[in-house]
């Protein structure tokens, strides 16, 4: 078996990835031919920084709102601190709940502190979604409030020094 | 779009598999070809339905910070202060909602200070106080979209 990638090839197969995977029926292979290396070399240290949790998978990204995702909300609550691990773990395993974070309040601006993103095509399905989902893990007594966004002027396009290619999807 | 390009993007959505031949294992899957599977995906990127395919990196893992900001903007100063942040590379996404804090933004930097005076530009810049609401626990990342 030959020796893993050195850390020159290893940086350079990075910078190829940040373009995206080749479309092609052998991807690796294509990879391994740009930083003259051979495929298994870039397969194994592919499954490397998966394991490593260096990126979470191969996938893509969508114009989600070209699939007719229009209905955005972001649904804040303000959840007892002795109770937001538990809260946010719930939700967030919950079917719909594409993103789930905790945040820091700002009183007296700002008292909510877990942060749920839901993505549907019409408004009124995702409100009936939550309200459904609330009523079910017996939250709808805490505060809260739905954001729905109306307008964007900037799905992506953030540059950041280290790389493109993740999208940092909600800081 | 047809049915094979909505069971290829719900299929990719969930990763290709680290393997010689990873397009003929979808293929299989979803009863196509590998020759056909690329051709849609070409297609799908081309036509914008889809922006990128390949690895997602982790950017936090590779360094750099990240924050969710908003502002309350008066309502006749809000294209105006939307094409400020349209001017500030740092500023990734950024959206209009529905309540009093109407602006929200995701900021990247190369680091913590790097937020710090970009969000201090902002304020400069704007004239308008800020939510700085730092992720302080994820319990779940998952963006998945049925087409």
């Amino acid at each position: 078996m030959k020796p893993g990638l050195s850390p020159q090839q290893a940086l350079a197969l990075r910078r190829h990835l940040e373009g995206g995977l080749p479309l092609v029926a052998r991807p690796y292979q294509a990879l391994a031919e740009r930083i003259n290396a051979d495929e298994n070399q870039v397969l194994e240290q592919m499954r490397q920084w998966s394991e490593q949790g260096l990126f979470r998978r191969i996938g893509l990204v969508l114009h989600h709102r070209a699939l007719g995702f229009t209905a955005n909300a972001m649904l804040v609550l303000d959840v007892p601190d002795a109770l937001i691990d538990e809260v946010g773990q719930r939700l967030g395993r919950a079917p719909g709940i594409n993103l789930c974070y905790q945040r820091p309040r700002r009183l007296p601006q700002w008292r909510y502190n877990l942060f749920c993103m839901v993505h549907g095509r019409q408004r009124e399905q995702v409100e009936a979604q939550i309200q459904a989902l609330l009523e079910e893990h017996l939250l709808s007594d805490l505060p809260h409030q739905l954001l729905f966004s109306t307008q964007v002027f900037k799905q992506c396009g953030g540059r950041f020094a280290p790389s493109r290619t993740g999208a940092p999807t909600h800081g | 779009m047809d049915d094979l390009d909505r069971r290829l993007i719900n299929r990719l959505q969930l990763g290709l598999p680290l393997v010689r031949h990873p397009w003929r294992v979808l293929a299989a899957e979803l009863e196509s070809s590998s020759n056909e599977l690329l051709e849609r995906l070409h297609a799908l990127l081309a036509d914008g339905v889809l922006t990128r395919f390949g690895p997602m990196f982790d950017i936090e893992r590779l360094g750099g910070a990240f924050t969710l900001a908003a502002l309350a903007v008066p309502e006749e100063r809000f294209e105006e202060v939307a094409e400020q942040l349209q001017g500030l590379p740092e500023v990734a996404h950024n959206y209009r909602r529905e309540h009093a804090w109407n602006m929200w933004f995701v900021l990247g930097c190369a680091s913590e200070q790097g937020i710090a005076e970009t969000l201090q530009r902002i304020e400069t810049l704007t004239g308008l106080p800020l939510l700085n609401l730092p992720k302080e626990e994820t319990y779940h990342v998952g963006l998945y979209f049925p087409a």
